[in-house]
Parts: structure tokens; sequence; C-alpha cells
């Protein structure tokens, strides 16, 4: 059969694209590059959709290839792009190791996947992503990987370290955990629970009945030119398609492929002796290729407070929270506005166009990037935010700006990024420990990089901060130095649309003279 | 039990004195060895050269690496590398003063030089731009993480009067010899930072210090190992927005370099090359009193080199 090597090309592209997805996940040393992580992202479909919608860039035309391909051979994307496909591809080879696998023919659900599709579009139309960033399969396999997969990738590599040092090598080195909020651990694990049941048990049955891209490019692969078909002629019914399909759709009673709902991934075509499994040009054309999701709008997110989200998921992220131990601080910081990354322009921009697929989270250095939970309200869950109790932003970093792939994060030259201020330095003195204990501090100051926190004298002898908020870029540096609890004595309040800081005035310092000599 | 464990149990076990003994300030408090007559100097001070230069000139007043460094023996080289910024920036220790540093560690028969900072900017950055990493890898040392807690030992501070305590990066408990290079410069928190100050970087918890009288727990910190050689860098100078700095303009090129065996003496030289009265710094006050070392410059013996 002429087709049989289709299966071994779906393999090895399903390989390369699930290996290197993975590893920009993973990825904890900083190593993987920041353009072979667009890249390899180019082609996912959700993410390179909002880009286009937002930006109109050749980086925004991978969605418009894969339904170019869909149209042509079929939901090859699913088998062979998708991570959380390929991801439950490897799912199902595990599972055959300790258990015999056989699919049936099922018909499909009825109406879900349209309801949840038209649910996606209708919500993203209205600027909401609280569906976009729950059911988009790129975002749902970076969150796994992101959320659960990296720390266990980093327990790896410090059970390695000892090994390496009894060696005197320090080429790897041990790594910390940062703990999320437990509520987006819990979503991660419950997707990741059941997409293994699912595939075990069914195949492909999320893809085809949860997966919003996956029922959008079976409208246009029902039509598309090549597609799987039986020859009835050669056909012996003995059923091995069928019970190799994934997808559940080959009917050897009905004689017929679904082909709305077959994923490509040409086991059929591998199994069949008699010949009876084609892979043909369909003779009639397709007709009906537009369809088009329109592009976000800010403006109108608000109308979907999704009240029952919050509701699920309020109690959850109370658990796991960081509990303090040293406290001196009485002033509650009252912060009214939560800061977003850099790139992201404003917060509606990024609240309308991050998916909250993490990748972001995993490549930022310092972990400032953290995903939220109700800090923008509930139906912003698992977007990210910058929490400067994790970390901050390091002034001259701009990665997450070139990796974002949807364009949530644009990306910022690094003489803006250093202007860019994402909020403004807020001081209160009164949890302060130079007023509080008496004694110099200034891990604030010592950590700003423009110096709009500057120690200046205060009472006997001491110097205490005093904050410049035109100069302030808000990476929250101070922030995370302070070392007052249970609040900080210094804060950043977010600008909901950043703007660009004035750039601080310099003057050269001189050298004190010793009249080339010492003074001592 | 790895080598690492043994170290560390050994250090624990009582192994403690027999090796303070060979850790130099120790041994000649306790033995008052006549290796102390050897010393033409109590401190160094060079002007006017590279900073590769001005260290060989220094060292070779001093009584030469070997002095400090013999055939076989483990060194810790602990330059300042906390901040994300290029060599001419001067938050950092000079990249050229580190590798002449490790290289002569290393002609004088070190079997390894380690060098490690607890960074303030993300570590991987900061090694890179700082240009230490290279040096390091040029000169033949180990560059090491100090960026996980994982490395930190417990260790007591029995002299200290804030802090009684500290987590301590485990490279420091095993090398036999400890070399501290510091970059002189403004710091926001405690007036300058040089010798005394840059060993916070070998401690995982700095922010209990700025809790508790950052001046107090630099002193109190500094009883509890001393540094068998400060070199303090004062090529490059940051005169103000320190530590970090903001730009060239913080930056005045002094092309100075002090090296002594006491801290104190090593940071008042220092303090007053940066134009500054070393009684006007707290924490060298309180490490004076302490007899942690000595801030009379009056009553030492100095080389003064100019070249």
């Amino acid at each position: 059969m002429t087709y049989k090597w289709l299966k071994a090309f779906r393999v090895s592209i399903a390989f390369v694209s699930l290996l290197l997805i993975s590893l920009a996940f993973l990825d904890f040393t900083g190593l993987f590059p920041d353009k072979l992580m667009k890249g390899v992202l180019w082609l996912q479909f959700i993410p390179s959709l909002l880009t286009f919608a937002s930006a109109f860039s050749l980086a925004g035309l991978g969605f418009i290839a894969v339904m170019l391909i869909t149209a042509v051979f079929g939901r090859f994307y699913c088998s062979s792009v998708c991570p959380l496909g390929i991801l439950q591809d490897v799912v199902l080879r595990f599972a055959r190791l300790f258990k015999k696998i056989k699919f049936r023919y099922h018909k499909p659900v009825k109406y879900l996947r349209h309801v949840l599709l038209g649910l996606t579009i209708l919500s993203g139309l209205m600027g909401g992503m609280l569906f976009v960033s729950f059911l988009d399969p790129y975002s749902i396999f970076g969150r796994i990987f992101s959320d659960l997969f990296r720390p266990v990738a980093k327990a790896l590599n410090n059970l390695l370290v000892p090994l390496f040092q009894a060696y005197d090598n320090y080429s790897i080195y041990y790594v910390d955990y940062y703990l999320l909020n437990f509520s987006v651990y819990f979503v991660a694990f419950a997707f990741l629970a059941v997409i293994i049941i699912l595939t075990v048990k069914h195949g492909r049955l999320y893809c085809n009945t949860v997966c919003p891209v996956g029922t959008l490019l079976g409208y246009i692969s029902r039509f598309s030119f090549f597609r799987i078909r039986i020859d009835t002629n050669n056909c012996t019914l003995c059923k091995k398609c069928e019970q190799v399909c994934k997808a559940e759709c080959i009917s050897l009673k009905n004689q017929t492929v679904d082909f709305s709902r077959c994923i490509s991934c040409y086991n059929c075509l591998t199994v069949c002796k008699f010949d009876a499994i084609d892979f043909s040009v369909q003779k009639r054309l397709a007709n009906n290729l537009t369809n088009k999701v329109a592009p976000t709008d800010a403006g109108r997110r608000q109308a979907l407070k999704t009240i029952v989200g919050g509701l699920v998921l309020a109690p959850l992220a109370s658990l796991g929270k960081e509990k303090e131990l040293y406290y001196t601080a009485t002033v509650p910081v009252n912060r009214t506005q939560y800061v977003t990354p850099p790139g992201s322009g404003s917060v509606p921009d990024l609240l309308t166009k991050c998916t909250a697929c993490h990748l972001c989270v995993s490549a930022c250095p310092t972990n400032v990037i953290q995903p939220s939970s109700s800090e923008f309200g509930w139906e912003h869950f698992m977007q990210v935010r910058m929490d400067y109790f994790a970390g901050y932003c390091t002034f001259e970093c701009t990665r997450c700006t070139e990796i974002c792939p949807t364009g949530a994060l644009l990306p910022l030259k690094q003489d803006d990024k250093k202007l860019t201020q994402l909020g403004k330095v807020q001081f209160i003195e009164d949890n302060c420990i130079v007023k509080t204990e008496s004694t110099d501090c200034g891990s604030c100051a010592e950590h700003c990089p423009t110096k709009a926190v500057l120690m200046v004298p205060y009472e006997n002898d001491l110097r205490i901060p005093e904050v410049d908020d035109k100069i302030c870029i808000g990476c929250g540096a101070c922030e995370h130095a302070c070392p007052t609890r249970p609040f900080r004595a210094i804060y950043v309040e977010g600008n909901e649309v950043h703007v660009m800081a004035e750039k601080p005035k310099e003057k050269q310092v001189e050298a004190p003279d010793h009249e080339d000599d010492f003074p001592f | 039990m790895n080598r690492k464990e043994f170290l560390k149990k050994s250090f624990g076990a009582g192994l403690f004195l027999g090796t303070a003994l060979t850790f130099g300030r120790y041994g000649e408090l306790m033995a008052n060895t006549a290796g102390n007559n050897s010393i033409p100097y109590d401190l160094v001070a060079v002007r006017n050269g590279e900073p590769a230069e001005m260290y060989e000139r220094a060292i070779k007043a001093m009584g030469g690496i070997s002095k400090y460094v013999k055939p076989g023996q483990r060194v810790l080289v602990k330059p300042n590398i906390g901040w994300n910024v290029t060599p001419e920036l001067a938050a950092n220790t000079n990249p050229l003063l580190v590798k002449a540093v490790i290289k002569s560690c290393l002609e004088a028969g070190a079997s390894s030089v380690h060098v490690f900072d607890h960074t303030c900017d993300d570590w991987v950055k900061c090694y890179k731009t700082s240009e230490i990493e290279r040096a390091v890898k040029e000169a033949g040392g180990k560059i090491v993480s100090g960026d996980s807690e994982k490395y930190y030992n417990q260790v007591e501070v029995p002299q200290g009067k804030k802090l009684k305590s500290a987590k301590v990066h485990e490279l420091v408990l095993e090398s036999d010899v400890f070399i501290n290079i510091p970059v002189l410069k403004n710091h926001g928190s405690a007036k300058l930072t040089m010798a005394m100050k840059n060993l916070m970087g070998i401690v995982w918890d700095r922010s209990f210090w700025h809790r508790n009288d950052l001046h107090q727990c630099i002193a109190d910190f500094s009883t509890w190992r001393r540094p068998d050689l400060n070199i303090i860098d004062a090529y490059r100078v940051m005169m103000k927005n320190g530590p970090r700095g903001r730009s060239e303009k913080d930056v005045a090129t002094m092309k100075f370099l002090v090296m002594s065996d006491d801290m104190v003496a090593a940071d008042a030289a220092a303090t007053k090359i940066f134009g500054m009265q070393p009684q006007n710094v707290p924490y060298i006050n309180f490490a004076h009193d302490m007899q942690i070392g000595n801030m009379n410059l009056d009553d030492q013996n100095i080389g003064r080199i100019k070249m």
C-alpha cells in the first residue's frame, strides 16, 4: 500500500514537536533558545489566532497554515502538532504496555463539542478568556508541563546534583521550587487525570468532544481534499482498523469514516492487510473553508463575569498560601491594581490575549511571573501577573516578551523595557524597619535599578527610603527585597496602562583627590 | 556516606579546631606561631596599576601566595557578583582581578579553586554579565551556584550579639583556604561595602540581617570565619547609587587595591580611599570593638606601592 509510510511520517513529526515543546516548558536553566521557542509554537492554533487578531503579522499566520493543511489533508494538526494530542498518544502507548486496548466505533457525543466551541468563540469575542484558557489544548498542555512536570524535572535534577558534586563537578546545580497557588495545580492535575482516563478508555474522545480546536478543524476536515475511505470491495470486515482507530470514527457496520473526527493518525492505513483503507482525493471540493473567528474586544471583557468559576475556585485558592513568621509591620498593603508583565501594554490587553499557557512562567528566570487566582477577578483565573513576593523583574531582561506565543506580551527592546513603567512605587513609612526598629535597612534602595527608591537622611544618623515614582518602572525589586512582614513597607501599585517612565537625571561622579598618594 | 557528608560531619564533630589551625587567623591567635614574623606587612595598598598587576605586586609584598595556599588545598575565592551589570558599572568585583587571583592559587598548587556568590539579581545573568564566569573558566577555576537553599548549612555564630546563627554555603565549610575579594563601593544600606559586607554573600537568609540591625549583624558574622586573605578591588569605584549603581556616571576610575589578612584593617583603608572616615561606618567600629581586627591604621605596618 502506497500510504503505509504516512504513519511513520506522522510519528516522527509528532516526536519532534512534542520533544521541543516539552523542553520549552520544562527548561529551568534558561538555555532553551527564545527564537526556537517561538518557531516551535508558530503553528499552535489558538496562540497564533490571537497573535493574528492583535498584530496582523507574519507571526500570527500559523493558524491559517493549519486550516489550509486541514482542508487538504485532514486534521494532521491534531496528530502531529498539537502537544496535548501527542501527549495522549504517548499515554496510550504506555497504557498498552500493561493492557491490551481495543477501540470500537462510537457515535459522536451529541451537541457538546459544538456548544463548547460556540461558548469559546462567543466569550472570546466578548474579550473573556476563561473558556479559551481552560480549553485551548496547547495551554492545557503548557500548564501540565509548566506547573506539574517542571517541578518533577527539577526534583530529578536535584537528585543528580550530589552525584556530580562527588566528582567535584558543578555543571548541574540545585534549583529551588516555588509553590504556585494550589488551585492552579488542581486545575492542571484535573485536566491531566481526565485526559489520561479518556485516552485509555476511548482514545481521542477529548479531542472530539471537548477541544474547541478539534471541533473547529473537524468542520474543515469534513470537506478535506484527501481523506480516509473504506474500499468496500477489498474490506473483509476484520475490524482491525476499527480497533486501532483512536478517534473511534471508523464504522465498519456502515462502512463509513467520520472524517470530521479523524485525527489523521493513519493507524488504520498501517494495520489493514487487505488494501481496504485508502487515503485518496475527494472528488467534491470543499467550499466552506472560511471558519473565521473575529478578533477579541478588550472593552467588553467585563461582560463575562463568570460567577460560577469564582464559586468553584475561590475555596481552593485559600489552600497552600504562604505563612509568614515575622511580624513588625502593621499597615496593610491596599493594592488596587495588580501588575501585568512587561510587553503586555496594559492590563486589559493582557487579560484579553493571555491563554494561561504558562510558558512565560516557565521562561522567567526569577519566578516573578505567576499564575493569578482572583487578583484580576475569577474570570481571569490562571492568567499571569507579576508576583513580587515570588521574585522581581530583572532590569535588563526581556525574555517573556520574546517568547509569548499569543501576543499577550509583545517584544520590547531592552532600552524600551528599561523605561516601561508597569506600576508605581508606594512607600508605607509606618511599616519601615528604619522607623519601627530604628536601625539601618535599605534593602529596597539596594535593589532599585533606577534609584526611584533612594536612602535619605533620617533621625539619629539613619537613612530612610524616599521614592520618586516618575523614574520608577515598577519592577518590584524593592517590594521583593523589603524584609517587613506580614505587610511590606514598599510595594508597587500597578498601572492599568503601562507608560514610559522618565529617564533619571545623571551627573558624572568624581573620585576623591588623594594627590597621587595614599590617604593613610 | 559520600565525601561531602563526611566533610560536613567531621566539621561538626570537632575537627573544627584542627582545621581552624590551618585557617591562618585562628592559628595565629591560638598558637602565636613564628609564622607571624614572616609577614612583612599588616596591610598592603597599591595604586595606579591594572587590576592583575596590582594584585601581583601586593601579594608579593604580603609574602607570596604560597604563604596562604599550600599544594593540594581546596581554595574558595569569593568575589562580589551580586548584580547583573557589566564590569564598567563596578557593581561586581573586577573579572581581571578574579582571574589573576585564581591563576596564582593554582600556580601555588591548589587542588581546586571554587568561586560563587549568593547574588541579588538572577544568578545566571550575574555570572555572565559580570564576566566573572568567563574569567573563572579561563583561569581554570570552577564556578558554582549559590542560588539554592540546599547548598547552605546552618552554623552557629557564638560571638554574635544579634546574629546567633546563619545558613552558610557548603563550599565555605569544605574549603581549606578562603580568599575574599570584594569590590569597594557605595552602599545604600551599609554606607560602604567592602570585605566584611561581602561575607553576606556566603549566607542564605539576608533579610534577617536587614530586620535586626544590619551593621551589628555584619560585625557579628565576621566573628564566625575570618577569610585567610582579603583583597579589595578599588580599580573602578561606584561613588553613589550603590550597591547596584545606575550607570557609568556613578563610577570613578581610581586604580587602587588593598590587601590584608585583617578584614577590619582592610575595610578601614578602603574607607579612606573612598574619601570617608572608618569611624563613620558603624560596622567597622563594632568589628573593631569585638576585636575582629584593627581599624587604627596608624598602629599598623602598611606597605604602600605606587605603580
